[in-house]
């Protein structure tokens, strides 16, 4: 049954996987020049050189190289850092725990507000509020996230200084590190002051990162509610004299939030990539900037490293967003 | 539907025609930039660097001090090129892959939606940033780069189309009067299989520009003196505490255009592809 089902999709990531790792790896092997002195930068000297061409197989087949490149990944080796000469899976983890922290932040804003524009919609269709909402949502959705994140930090940073412009909690406030998502730390720790200070810190970037997947949430929301409303079981619940957010809330928001939960599976990869730039743009020390910033420094075992990471995590969240799928409709279970 | 009748829904759509309007908007100020820009794009003015908008600047004056109005007015033709020029990329590669994908099926099938789902792996905007670092940041390269990102895209819309499209009657009947494929790929499933593929077109024009407008932010497209808006917004960046009004216009331009793209697909996905339509 649904043990198939998930052996079979395992099978079909992992697949997709050693795919994503072919392609890294002749992309890398398709930039000019000798990749040892790309990974060491231009200022190695030749011992260096010679001792990563022979620990790489530089000198032998391609076919050789791939394995040694792959065992290494497979050991959790994602090679050294170029800028800092630390292990690139160390620097990636503590990263990796920022960008998350932000997501989940911008994940549940675009889930509340977009769910809660999409219901308002449906519920009052063709009226002021569903056009309304329904415009923003398709200006949410053109919305290049890179320049409303500078706007924003006009506004809340300079014009009215309310809110901090960058980083992730202000400087001088410790808080111990227990999780590594600086909100749950704090309030883990007791700490009003940093608390307030990390989900300050938190406001601007993450709306700014929710913007496009609440956008689509709100539309996906409303066009499943629409659709489940027309139903008989929502007719009969009102027949019943039901009190109509009784109806709205329990019997049709519950039914459309099958669509809604697919949508918000695939936007968690979208919310990786617009975390690239949001990123950029509030220098929060997550996995998007340490792609640019290593993109820039021509750090390639840095760069090679966050695109596996991406990709295994984009991978994780299809999977998770589909096994969701069969928790929350019995129907697929049966099929099985 | 006949042609006539799905133009005349398109022209009761209130989403399309705003959207058109937009466009629209957005191609005349290219076609006519060197006439209607007061100033030349390229050539700084050091005396006055970082104005506000006046009367003699509309949108101000950036670091060189040249006129945002203009470089905003030039910056139209590079979006909208870059628009044209992605989606084309993304579009006949796509297209065929999608059409060999779905027509002969079985192993070719399965070769082709692997390697498709391989790039489908990649957060869109990572892979564009890989690919343009690869091949060296520019406008060019950034238009390939956003290209091939959504090649997978157009392969599956393509490859669904068809799927169901060869088991239909019509064809059936071509393949066993003797029809070549091709014939029958080209003349009888692929115009079938255009409405999504006009639709997705269109609202794949914004996404391109978004993207590319992302990587010029992030310094990997095109590069300076270029008035690429988001290159534009990548030097705004720097003075937004003290002269906001040189990220705000590009970013802006970039806004309106997008939203026109995504206006019209959706009024045509409601006129060709009514399956879809939204209640």
């Amino acid at each position: 049954m649904t043990l198939g089902y998930i052996s079979r999709r395992l099978f079909h990531l992992v697949l997709i996987m050693f795919g994503v790792s072919v392609l890294v790896f002749l992309m890398l092997r398709m930039i000019p020049g000798d990749p040892a002195q790309l990974l060491l930068g231009e200022f190695a000297n030749p011992e260096e050189l010679e001792s990563l061409r022979a620990q790489l197989g530089l000198n032998q087949s391609l076919l050789t190289q791939y394995w040694i490149y792959l065992r290494n990944i497979i050991q959790g080796d994602l090679g050294n850092s170029l800028r800092s000469n630390a292990p690139v899976a160390g620097e990636i983890w503590v990263r990796l725990i920022a960008t998350l922290e932000l997501s989940l932040a911008a994940m549940f804003i675009a889930t509340v507000v977009g769910v809660a524009a999409g219901v308002l919609s449906a519920v009052k269709q063709r009226s002021f509020l569903d056009y309304a909402s329904m415009f923003l949502a398709l200006v949410g959705v053109s919305m290049p996230i890179f320049w409303l994140g500078l706007m924003l930090i006009y506004l809340f940073s300079v014009k009215y200084p309310i809110l901090p412009m960058m980083g992730r909690i202000t400087l001088g406030l410790e808080v111990p590190e227990m999780t590594g998502l600086m909100v749950v730390d704090s309030l883990l720790a007791g700490n009003g002051q940093a608390f307030l200070s990390a989900v300050k810190h938190l406001l601007l970037p993450s709306f700014t990162l929710a913007t496009i997947p609440m956008a689509i949430v709100a539309r996906i929301t409303r066009s499943s509610m629409l659709e489940v409303m027309s139903k008989d079981y929502v007719r009969t619940a009102r027949a019943k004299g039901m009190a109509e957010s009784v109806v709205v809330l329990r019997h049709a928001l519950r039914n459309a939030f099958l669509p809604v939960v697919t949508v918000l599976g695939l936007n968690l990869g979208l919310l990786l990539g617009g975390a690239v730039l949001t990123e950029t743009i509030f220098s929060w020390p997550g996995l998007g900037r340490y792609v640019v910033d290593s993109l820039a420094g021509r750090d390639y075992a840095a760069v090679q490293g966050c695109i596996l990471v991406f990709a295994a995590l984009m991978a994780a969240i299809n999977l998770a967003v589909d096994l969701m799928y069969v928790f929350l409709d019995p129907r697929l279970r049966v099929d099985e | 539907m006949s042609r006539w009748e799905a133009l005349k829904d398109l022209r009761q759509s209130v989403s399309a025609m705003v959207g058109l309007v937009l466009i629209l908007l957005i191609v005349v100020v290219a076609i006519m930039g060197p006439w209607i820009a007061p100033a030349d794009p390229l050539i700084p003015s050091p005396l006055i660097r970082l104005q506000g908008p006046s009367v003699e600047h509309l949108f101000g004056t950036d670091s060189l001090g040249r006129d945002i109005f203009s470089r905003v007015i030039y910056g139209a033709r590079i979006s909208l090129m870059i628009g044209v020029i992605s989606v084309t990329i993304s579009l006949i590669p796509g297209t065929l892959l999608g059409l060999l994908a779905g027509y002969f099926g079985k192993r070719i099938d399965s070769i082709i939606m692997r390697c498709m789902d391989m790039l489908l792996a990649f957060p869109a905007i990572l892979l564009a940033i890989f690919i343009t670092a690869i091949l060296e940041p520019n406008l060019t390269n950034t238009m390939v780069a956003v290209g091939i990102v959504y090649i997978p895209h157009y392969a599956r819309i393509v490859r669904a189309g068809v799927l169901s499209l060869k088991e239909q009657l019509f064809v059936q009947a071509i393949v066993h009067l003797g029809g070549s494929h091709g014939r029958i790929l080209f003349k009888h499933i692929l115009p079938n299989c255009l409405p999504p593929i006009i639709v997705y077109a269109t609202l794949g024009m914004g996404t391109a520009v978004l993207q590319a407008a992302a990587l010029g932010f992030l310094g990997l497209g095109a590069q300076p003196p270029s008035p690429e808006w988001g290159a534009m917004l990548s030097e705004g960046r720097q003075y937004i505490q003290l002269a906001p009004h040189v990220a705000a216009f590009p970013g802006a331009a970039i806004l309106i255009l997008v939203l026109g793209f995504n206006l019209f697909g959706d009024g045509l996905r409601d006129v060709l592809d009514p399956s879809l339509r939204s209640q």
